[in-house]
């Protein structure tokens, strides 16, 4: 019997929060595929109990320094469904807007400064910087457009302070949107031109049968709601979530992780779920470039995720400039409520894909239960079969770069792995 | 001229909020490349070189055993120490666990608590080591990260402005959400930092840079319960991102006795 060959990547770079992949090869035969996620539980779910529903997107945005403002939408949503609150149009259009920042920003961070690296053989963006300063640079100021839209609208870029169940504390003044136009044009033509810049890389041959999920609207792009939709023909409402997709504590591992109810198989969310399962319903200018550099729809290269992510970021300006050019102060900017028992549910499109909050709150309007589902732990399943799949491949390199590809596949679903609402941890053995 | 610093970047319990403060400095991200070796800063690079490091910015608390020995590591291997952000500093949001039962908060979210390895409490960095300086916020304000690192690279001592919130409202102009709309807010109790948004935003300041040298929390927290605020209503105010840090710990535990004491 061959020795076993064990190949290790003890912290997995250019990801939000700390993982690592352990696997084990034995001859030609994989032993053992562990994408360790050891950041420290937080308990957010435990913490939450108890505490005044008004404070949960503050809390919620604390899950995730990189993606905020998801946790804050979906929380808020939930909560707004357990109460019975309708929003004004104009409060959800604003929230839209609000979501086109965190788009923005987080997408063009990873693009630019995480992912880009892997196809140019680098080992960080900003080590990519000297040879590549034009595409940097457009990067960080893409990046800084997203920020700068979710300070005017939300106060600060990270843990927003605006966000409010029912709306937001304060609308902000015309002019104060306004002074975003220039910058916003020009961005939507350098996010073109990121687009046609990432669509020119070289990507591994690498596909899969993904049953890929999202949200769809009829008449929209998803940001904040729809209808849970698959590649596979499921579509059910946010409220039947549960039914379908369920979180599970396998033996033997510490892992909570997400797979489908019946049957138990991995799904894939992201902006390559998203561009797939709503191509028509991209903006005009993403649809356009889309058709220009020949992307064909469905997509099932995960690389390729980096071309949906700048699509996205076109969208995000497109869409982001038509609010902003439309804009009135409205009142009230927050719907008022009265305390009532209650369950809501709700589930947003963060940028790395499907997020889920559930709610209970009493009569005092304190949160009695909540339950949190982000994106990377949905992914997490499908993360690891893709590596399974993977490996027979790449059997013949070294271990080293064995180790480089695993990490390089893993980096393409964009992980965030610090919102530990659940301690992540695969742990497989095979004997 | 001398060799360039090398910095490390550490991450604990925490959301990568702080860390990302770094990458936030998109003006002056590549200039701070130049000016210092990135030697250890794992969301940026796959460069890992080892240690020692002249500055290591912290970022997250101590939750696990694993990390309460790994800290000391840090440490070890770091000339300038820094903590970045609430977690780090007080212990963040996730400290709440240290007034309730950890394990029946492990039960409320595994069907397994027994496979997880945690702390019964959430601490701050300086209870474990020593620490050359506190940036405090939740998050921290990228402005100041840079102006501390531009300080330490020349050589100078690093400053931040260690007034109240109030002070940032007068500048600004905001009127009192507390006096003019009876708003309760942390303002007077909370180091500046975030440049007073809260109030900003008809909202009031719930402390995400922490208490303010000498500040009066027991005063605010009785003008507060006489102004009609239940004490119970006050508990989490104070009891939040940075609940653990020993002023704020003290008055929402003042509040909650007066709470259970008063019926």
């Amino acid at each position: 019997m061959p020795e076993p060959r064990t190949i290790r990547v003890d912290v997995l770079t250019r990801v939000e929060g700390e993982g690592a992949l352990h696997i084990r090869l034995r001859g030609d035969a994989i032993e053992e595929v562990q994408l360790n996620i050891y950041e420290p539980p937080r308990l957010f779910e435990a913490l939450l109990r108890g505490r005044p529903l008004e404070e949960v997107p503050d809390i919620t945005a604390r899950i995730c320094g990189i993606c905020p403002v998801a946790y804050q939408m979906t929380s808020v949503h939930a909560l707004e469904a357990a109460l019975g609150v309708q929003i004004s149009p104009e409060i959800r259009r604003l929230r839209r807007l609000l979501y086109c920042g965190e788009w923005i920003e987080s997408h063009a961070l990873h693009i630019h400064l995480l992912h880009a690296p892997d196809f140019l053989g680098y080992e960080s963006g900003l080590a990519m910087a000297a040879d590549f300063p034009q595409e940097v640079n457009r990067g960080l100021r893409l990046k800084k457009h997203g920020n700068e839209l979710l300070e005017v609208l939300g106060g600060r870029a990270i843990h927003p302070i605006n966000v409010a169940v029912g709306g937001f504390y304060r609308a902000p003044r015309r002019e104060e949107l306004a002074a975003l136009i220039p910058d916003f044009e020009w961005g939507l033509q350098a996010a073109v031109e990121t687009t046609r810049w990432v669509a020119g890389l070289n990507f591994p041959k690498f596909t899969r049968p993904y049953e890929m999920v999202a949200l769809v609207h009829p008449d929209e792009y998803p940001f904040n709601e729809g209808s849970v939709t698959s590649t596979a023909g499921t579509s059910v409402a946010v409220t039947e979530y549960e039914r379908h997709f369920e979180e599970v504590h396998v033996a033997h591992s510490t892992a909570l992780q997400s797979q489908r109810t019946s049957g138990g198989a991995s799904y894939f969310v992201g902006p390559l779920a998203r561009v797939n399962l709503n191509r028509d319903r991209l903006s005009p200018t993403a649809q356009r470039v889309a058709d220009e550099i020949g992307f064909v729809t469905p997509c099932l290269n995960p690389y390729q995720s980096i071309v949906a992510r700048a699509l996205e970021v076109v969208h995000a300006y497109e869409e982001a400039l038509t609010i902003v050019r439309d804009y009135r102060p409205f009142q009230p900017p927050r719907i008022s409520y009265e305390y009532r028992t209650g369950e809501g549910r709700a589930a947003t499109e963060a940028p790395r894909g499907l997020i889920y909050h559930r709610y209970a709150v009493n009569e005092t309007g304190q949160v009695e239960l909540a339950k949190i589902v982000p994106p990377t732990s949905q992914n997490q399943k499908q993360m690891e079969d893709d590596l399974r799949s993977f490996l027979p491949g790449i059997m013949h390199e070294t271990d080293e770069r064995i180790a480089t590809l695993c990490e390089q596949l893993v980096r393409t679903y964009d992980p965030c792995i610090s919102c530990s609402t659940h301690f992540l941890k695969v742990y497989r053995e095979r004997h | 001229m001398a060799a360039k610093p090398k910095l490390a970047v550490f991450k604990f319990a925490s959301c990568d909020g702080c860390q990302l403060s770094l990458l936030d400095a998109e003006d002056e991200l590549l200039a701070l490349a130049g000016a210092v070796d990135i030697s250890y800063f794992p969301e940026a690079s796959s460069h890992m070189a080892p240690g020692p490091y002249e500055v290591a910015l912290v970022e997250g608390s101590i939750t696990t055993p694993h990390d309460a020995e790994r800290i000391r590591e840090v440490r070890r291997q770091s000339k300038f120490l820094m903590t970045i952000g609430a977690c780090a500093t007080a212990g963040g949001i996730q400290s709440l666990r240290n007034w309730g039962d950890s394990q029946e908060f492990l039960k409320a979210v595994y069907a397994r608590p027994e496979y997880i390895q945690t702390l019964a409490t959430s601490t701050a960095i300086a209870d474990h080591v020593p620490v050359d300086f506190e940036l405090r916020g939740c998050p921290i304000n990228h402005h100041q990260l840079v102006e501390i690192l531009t300080s330490l690279i020349a050589g100078r001592r690093p400053r931040t402005p260690t007034h109240c919130v109030c002070l940032d409202c007068k500048r600004r102009g905001t009127v009192c959400v507390t006096v003019a709309q009876g708003i309760p807010c942390l303002g007077p109790v909370t180091q500046s930092g975030c440049g007073a948004l809260c109030p900003a935003y008809d909202r009031g300041c719930y402390g995400c840079y922490g208490p303010v040298g000498q500040s009066n929390a027991a005063s605010l927290g009785d003008h507060l319960v006489a102004a009609g605020t239940p004490p119970l209503q006050l508990v989490p105010l104070f009891r939040s991102f940075n609940g653990y840090a020993p002023e704020f710990k003290t008055e929402s535990d003042r509040l909650a006795a007066q709470s259970a004491g008063g019926g």
